[in-house]
């Protein structure tokens, strides 16, 4: 028990972000692997089961890979830690909202 | 405790399906009374309430549509009547819509199977065409309950895979299952459905990379184009509509993350042709079907495509049956289908749990598939699901 992980996944060794597998309460410490890749992280925010979170800091405007390919790119800078999901991260495709603001 | 007489003594990648005239195999055995416009959709209801074994839906569409759209939607009504599943067709008409029904019939009656023309207006009224349509489906019923299954193999079967109210688990536990199941079918001679074009937005390099051909390579950033292109048009980001609020709540940030996740249904074959909205396969294998992500008209195109069964992962929990093929329903987490046991057929759940991998949850989807092809039924059957949508792609007129 003194040793029981919360349960992640991170897809490829290249992601940014890795997938909480249960809720975790913030300030949790997360061992995160993936293949070769280990990643201590404490988490700045409550993560609800099936959200992501940065397992490295990531820069605005930066492309967020998941499953080793782009999901996105970054709004605002991204610390390690936090939760990752639409407050932070945009989508680059279907972006009709962009090309009405362009034109 | 009485005995369970198993079905499954049937060697693997063997099912118990119905042989039709035109040598294509049915898993179901059912009457279709095909409205083939919204006026005669009530009256095709009311004949399934009088006579078991038949079965219709509800839909608005088959009047005052041109061109492509009319297309379309003829192919789907089409499509839902020749597909292996229904024995025979009682197609109901009005009689005065751009849709005809002698239309559909005389294009149908080319499978063989018995078809027949009902029409409202020429039996001069509803109750007319009621009495008319359920004598005859009288007759087909009795028919058709006659015929014997026999032996036929998964090399026949053509199965639809659809993801829809999916999570952030959908691409880690059901759609890789499913991936497997997609090649293990293929691996037995079959063909294996990937649709929801919208969904596959950021995930198409993926699909293009396995293509057979240029034509089919082509195709792929064909189809990604013209339906993005469909969402820039409205002017909004798409993510307005799609990730929807659930697949947000579930932790789906992006169209791009959750198309990655999906395009894990389509397993590692190579991808041998790109087909329209509710056109047969011409080739086995797998194949991706140019579908919105919209679940009722994904499966209403497959099933019209000729699908004899469809995949459907979900991690929010979805109802979704077609009334001619049965949707075997997989949760991507346990949660739900512990929650939603009465709609979910099978739980890939476990693999998040970390008590199973992806193979045998993708072996256990496989077997599934052989029972209910030899009968056994899926949940959205039992609690008569008949969902019916097309994919329109013109105004109404």
């Amino acid at each position: 028990m003194a040793e029981a992980a919360y349960r992640t996944v991170m897809m490829k060794p290249q992601d940014q972000v890795a997938v909480a597998l249960e809720d975790i309460p913030a300030g949790a410490q997360l061992t995160v692997k993936c293949q070769e890749r280990i990643v201590e992280i404490i988490l700045a925010s409550d993560i609800p089961f099936g959200h992501k979170f940065a397992v490295v800091d990531i820069s605005q405007g930066e492309d967020i890979l998941k499953y080793g390919e782009i999901i996105g790119a970054a709004v605002c800078e991204i610390s390690k830690g936090e939760h990752v999901h639409v407050h932070n991260l945009e989508g680059k495709r279907g972006r009709g909202d962009r090309l009405v603001n362009n034109s | 405790m009485g005995e369970v007489i198993v079905l499954s003594t049937i060697p693997s990648g063997k099912f118990w399906g119905y042989r039709r005239p035109d040598g294509s195999v049915g898993v179901r055995n059912h009457v279709l009374i095909l409205p083939t416009i919204t006026c005669a959709a009530q009256a095709a209801k009311q004949i399934t309430e009088l006579v078991q074994g038949t079965v219709s839906f509800i839909h608005q569409h088959g009047c005052t549509q041109v061109g492509e759209d009319y297309d379309q939607t003829f192919r789907t009504y089409y499509g839902m009547g020749a597909n292996p599943n229904v024995y025979g067709v009682v197609v109901l008409g009005l009689g005065c819509e751009t849709h005809q029904a002698r239309s559909v019939a005389s294009e149908l009656a080319k499978t063989g199977k018995p078809v027949e023309v009902v029409s409202i207006q020429d039996q001069g009224g509803t109750l007319g065409a009621i009495a008319e349509g359920a004598k005859i489906a009288t007759r087909m019923v009795q028919d058709a309950s006659a015929q014997i299954r026999e032996i036929c193999d998964f090399s026949e079967l053509i199965v639809g895979t659809e993801c829809g109210g999916s999570d952030a688990c959908s691409g880690l536990s059901a759609n890789p299952a499913v991936g497997v199941v997609s090649d293990r079918l293929v691996e037995h001679g079959g063909t294996a459905i990937l649709a929801e074009t919208t969904e596959l937005i950021g995930a198409e390099h993926l699909l293009a990379a396995r293509a057979v051909d240029e034509r089919t390579k082509k195709r792929v950033y064909e189809v990604i184009s013209a339906m993005e292109a469909r969402a820039m048009m409205m002017g909004v980001d798409i993510r307005t509509g799609n990730p929807t609020p659930g697949n947000i709540e579930g932790g789906l940030s992006t169209l791009e993350e959750k198309s990655l996740g999906a395009g894990n249904k389509a397993g590692s074959t190579p991808l041998q042709e790109v087909i329209d909205y509710a056109q047969k396969p011409t080739k086995k294998g797998l194949v991706w079907m140019d579908t919105p992500g919209q679940d009722i008209e994904q499966l209403t195109g497959m099933v019209a495509g000729g699908a004899q069964i469809v995949l459907f992962t979900s991690g929010r929990g979805t109802p979704t049956g077609s009334p001619i093929a049965p949707v075997i329903k997989i949760s991507t987490n346990t949660g739900l289908f512990e929650r939603m046991g009465d709609n979910i057929d099978l739980n890939a759940g476990t693999i998040i749990d970390g008590i199973e991998t992806i193979d045998s949850v993708g072996q256990r989807i496989f077997e599934e598939i052989g029972a209910v092809a030899s009968g056994k039924w899926t949940k959205s059957e039992i609690l008569k699901q008949h969902d019916f949508g097309i994919w329109r792609i013109g105004p109404t007129f």
